[in-house]
């Protein structure tokens, strides 16, 4: 795939459809790509990559490259899609300044997860028919692919491209994924084990910002825990109220919008599954307002951007809250 | 425990002038009287409201008034907004001093002083000013150029009129941006200003005013036949320890609030240009 | 040397804890480690580093500095510092024991920071040698052997032995203290494991990353390298990198108003932040090329300029493991030499 992707990209460059390409870039090991922008067919021979650890979604990306003079080419997984489906909804890109590529989704690897199982000194990663094979300066080590897939991939919700001007690779369906299992489970609890739950998840956090800076349906200019004007920006918690907040009211104002890309809980270095705050609003929404998926289309009008008479009244909000 | 430089003194506002429309001077003593530090010509503090913020203020007065400090402060941000609405009486938090200091008892010695400053950029140089008019004997003719917005946009306008232009062997030419009724004074830009003056190429320069002001007139100084190492500057940056530990006001490796504010344009010259 | 048996490792750590606070590497539940306070039953990580460094110890992401009481026109100012408890780091390895040197270059430097000094004074470094490199360390880089640590007092794992040996008085002292636990014992073990490191560490990846090319001298070059738009291009301006390194410590003051007063502190900032140099009239550095340029810049040419050629990084490889983007100092490095 990697070959044809880099050989489609390069026909659509040298015919002038397209002045860049975004993708991705090798590292110095087998797992370290980074997003990247590609203007030239020997940068391309050289440097993109589309194989195991390509889960970075490069959609975010496009609100500055698409604006940028001449076209770009996004090469962009059906996860990466919605995102993108949802910014061209906000008139976050210009979409018309964009020639997507739909290219096959996932599993994609985690290779915090093959270090968790103690493996270092990686120097290679192979998948051989789905048996992860990792060349260490110690020895080769085995396992299963399944147990090493990044959990956002394990909850896959959809193998389809809802926008793309061009496929390579088959055309896949929206998956009857088990994506609100953990919710769930934490819905379940009782009050006091729900908070205990995410005061210990969110105790971890180190206020780096990668969450937010990843996520493509935050696209604020300034962020208003960036902005001293606003009175709560912050760089770290004062006290454990403002620990929670940050997380808490950024999931508030990603609802609706958000995809569920799973990218938040991808760049958490310290591992919290941000992305549950965030099924916990779209498994809502679902209940309260009908089934909606943010970045299917980009005509539907989201539940909480539109009123109908028959909304669910807030005292159903209230109720909802009483245990 | 020694004492740690990031905890404050407090101070007490004793005294308020109204500058300009957006410019107060800050009279601040011990609260049992007197200075809350001695200070060099160009060094700054540290003042807070705290709850509002704290920021970096240069020290306006001289280090020979030996009875208070001054900070002439320009509204332009929350705390300097809080800062113009306090009476006198109230207590603000202060730490410093602050950086190096213009070389007062070094280079500038024995020197022709010409000082160019704009708009606010006249506070820091003030400290320096009032210094070497005391300190007389220590230095050759002084010329200050000093050009503002409007009349009433002019720093210290008192001072300079009862006192600085009465001095013997003090050159105070001033200018200001457009034509208003009551000046019969120069008007134009500085940088213009400096080449009509044309003032001797053996007098040491000293020079503080907005960027672009600082940007035309060094270019004029070197038309003039000036060399970057005759001219001193002063820097302003983001800043939070003051102490070249926060690592936010670095220009290449020198940090403003330690190794600066005050630079000779040679010595900038072989720094990044990042400010 | 003064060496004890594996299996009496817990005993060690009971009686080191018995006296002290005493911190060690230990598992996470998400297979992460992190440094924990002892508790009886503790085991250490097998993984060979925490995932955030021991900086925390002395530099901690928040800290209290001062308290004021505001009363009509009045302030007054309360100095909160306290004397802090002794207490030991158990497990520390070379690379994160090395950052405590450098951020002493700029903590313990007149004015002598002393919320830092406090921590450092009472805080007692047991290092670890390291015997099972990843590939993604490059400490060596940096003139450190992770075979011979740095820190008060060393410690190696060997065969079925700890071997401990002091680098300074504090060192020494502890040493004293746990001396009834500890027997002499030959090092042919320890000699032939050490042995066995080095060669690992040569085979290292990263084994020939060279610093020959950075330096202070290399200010005006580098700064205007056309590398830098390619290199910060992907970058999220997040501050993870910053976060988890143990040399970088930029920090921030901020007031927290407590409602019975106001609290100072400070925490950690990180110059990847797009308000960390803006000021009320503008900013120097106005997009991420500029910022991303300043942390590398930092690192690799102002540190050596201001620290005899010391750099400001140790080759831990936190940055290369936990960068959302994989984009690190190693792949800077090769690209600005790379002319």
């Amino acid at each position: 795939m990697q070959k044809a992707m880099i050989e489609r990209a390069k026909q659509l460059l040298a015919d002038g459809t397209v002045k860049r390409v975004i993708g991705w870039k090798r590292g110095e090991f087998a797992y370290d790509i980074t997003p990247a922008v590609f203007e030239t067919a020997d940068e391309l021979d050289r440097d993109f990559v589309f194989d195991d650890f390509t889960a970075a979604n490069v959609s975010k990306y496009l609100v500055k490259e698409s604006r940028k003079e001449g076209k770009v080419l996004a090469f962009l997984k059906p996860c990466d899609t919605y995102s993108l489906n949802q910014l061209t909804k906000e008139h976050r890109v210009d979409r018309d300044n964009i020639y997507v590529i739909g290219v096959p989704g996932g599993p994609k690897l985690d290779i915090e997860k093959i270090k968790a199982k103690g493996i270092t000194g990686i120097t290679n990663v192979r998948n051989e028919n789905y048996t992860i094979k990792v060349e260490t300066i110690y020895g080769t080590e085995e396992l299963p692919f399944y147990e090493a897939i990044m959990d956002k991939c394990a909850s896959c919700k959809s193998k389809k491209h809802v926008t793309y001007d061009e496929l390579m690779g088959e055309e896949g369906d929206v998956l009857d994924s088990n994506r609100f299992d953990m919710v769930e489970k934490l819905e379940n609890m009782t009050s006091q084990e729900r908070y205990d739950f995410w005061r210990s998840e969110l105790s971890k956090c180190i206020r780096c910002n990668a969450c937010r800076n990843v996520c493509p349906a935050c696209t604020c200019e300034n962020c208003v825990f960036d902005n001293p004007k606003s009175g709560i920006d912050n760089k770290a918690p004062a006290d454990s109220f403002e620990e929670n907040m940050f997380h808490i009211i950024r999931a508030f104002h990603v609802a609706g919008r958000c995809t569920d890309c799973g990218e938040c809980s991808r760049v958490c270095p310290q591992h919290i599954p941000l992305h549950l705050l965030n099924r916990k609003f779209i498994k809502d929404i679902n209940s309260l307002y009908g089934e909606y998926q943010a970045g299917a289309d980009t005509t539907s009008k989201a539940p909480l951007n539109e009123y109908t008479t028959d909304d669910c009244e807030a005292s159903i909000v209230h109720e909802r809250g009483v245990e | 425990m020694n004492n740690d430089t990031l905890i404050p003194y407090v101070g007490v506002v004793t005294d308020i002038r109204i500058d300009t429309p957006d410019v107060k001077t800050f009279r601040v003593e011990a609260p049992e009287g007197g200075k809350l530090f001695e200070h060099m010509p160009g060094q700054c503090a540290m003042l807070s409201i705290p709850g509002v913020g704290e920021a970096m203020f240069s020290i306006t007065s001289s280090p020979t008034n030996k009875e208070f400090m001054e900070f002439s402060i320009k509204k332009c941000g929350c705390l300097t907004e809080w800062l113009h609405a306090m009476e006198v009486g109230q207590m603000i938090t202060v730490r410093g001093p602050y950086g190096n200091a213009f070389p007062v008892e070094t280079e500038l010695k024995g020197k022709d002083l010409l000082f160019i400053a704009g708009g606010i950029g006249l506070a820091p140089l003030r400290s320096v000013i009032n210094y070497v008019r005391d300190k007389r004997e220590n230095y050759g003719d002084i010329q200050i150029i000093y050009g503002s917005r409007s009349k009433d946009d002019l720093v210290d306008y008192q001072e300079i009129l009862n006192e600085w232009m009465t001095d013997d062997g003090v050159e105070v030419d001033l200018t200001i941006d457009n034509a208003q009724e009551g000046w019969d004074g120069h008007v134009g830009f500085v940088p213009n200003y400096v080449k009509e003056l044309d003032p001797s190429i053996n007098k040491t320069v000293l020079i503080c005013g907005p960027p672009i002001m600082i940007k035309f007139t060094l270019a004029g100084l070197k038309e003039l036949g000036f060399k970057e190492t005759q001219v001193y500057t002063t820097m302003e940056l983001r800043m939070k320890c003051g102490v070249g530990k926060c690592g936010r006001c670095n220009i290449g490796n020198k940090y403003v609030c330690k190794d600066g504010p005050v630079f000779r344009f040679d010595q900038l010259g072989e720094l990044p240009d990042e400010y | 040397m003064l060496r004890i048996s594996a299996d009496k490792l817990d005993s060690l750590f009971e009686a080191i804890a018995a006296k002290q606070a005493l911190y060690i590497p230990a598992d996470r539940e998400d297979g992460e480690a992190e440094y924990k306070k002892y508790v009886s039953g503790m085991k250490l990580t097998s993984r060979l580093n925490t995932l955030r460094s021991a900086k925390d110890f002395f530099f901690p992401q928040t800290e209290d500095i001062v308290e004021f009481r505001m009363d009509g026109k009045k302030i007054e100012v309360n100095d909160i510092r306290k004397e802090c408890e002794d207490f030991v780091i158990f497990g520390v390895r070379a690379c994160d024991a090395r950052s405590f040197t450098i951020l002493d270059k700029v903590y313990l430097v007149d004015p002598v920071d002393s919320f830092y000094k406090n921590r450092r004074d009472h805080g007692t470094v047991v290092t670890m040698a390291c015997s099972r490199p990843a590939e993604t360390c490059f400490c060596q880089t940096f003139g450190i052997d992770p075979t011979a640590p740095e820190g008060d007092c060393a410690c190696w794992k060997a065969g079925n032995y700890y071997y401990f040996k002091a680098n300074t008085e504090k060192g020494q002292v502890f040493i004293d203290s746990i001396a009834g636990l500890l027997e002499e014992g030959d090092t042919a073990e320890l000699d032939s494991t050490v042995a066995r490191t080095r060669e690992i560490m040569k085979k290292l990846p990263l084994a020939n990353l060279s610093t020959e090319n950075f330096g202070g001298d290399k200010l005006n070059e580098y700064f205007n390298s056309d590398k830098w738009a390619e290199l910060s291009e992907s970058c999220l301006g997040c501050g993870t990198c910053t976060f988890v390194c143990p040399t970088c410590q930029c920090y921030d003051i901020k007031d927290f108003n407590t409602g019975n007063g106001i609290k100072r502190y400070r925490c950690w900032d990180s110059c990847m932040y797009s308000d960390f140099t803006k000021m009320a009239h503008g900013n120097p550095r106005l997009t991420q090329l500029e910022r991303f340029r300043q942390r590398f810049m930092h690192k690799l040419v102002y540190f050596p300029a201001n620290n005899n050629g010391e750099f400001g990084c140790v080759g831990c490889g936190r940055c290369l493991s936990k960068c959302p983007i994989s984009m690190n100092i190693v792949k800077v490095m090769k690209a600005l030499e790379d002319k």
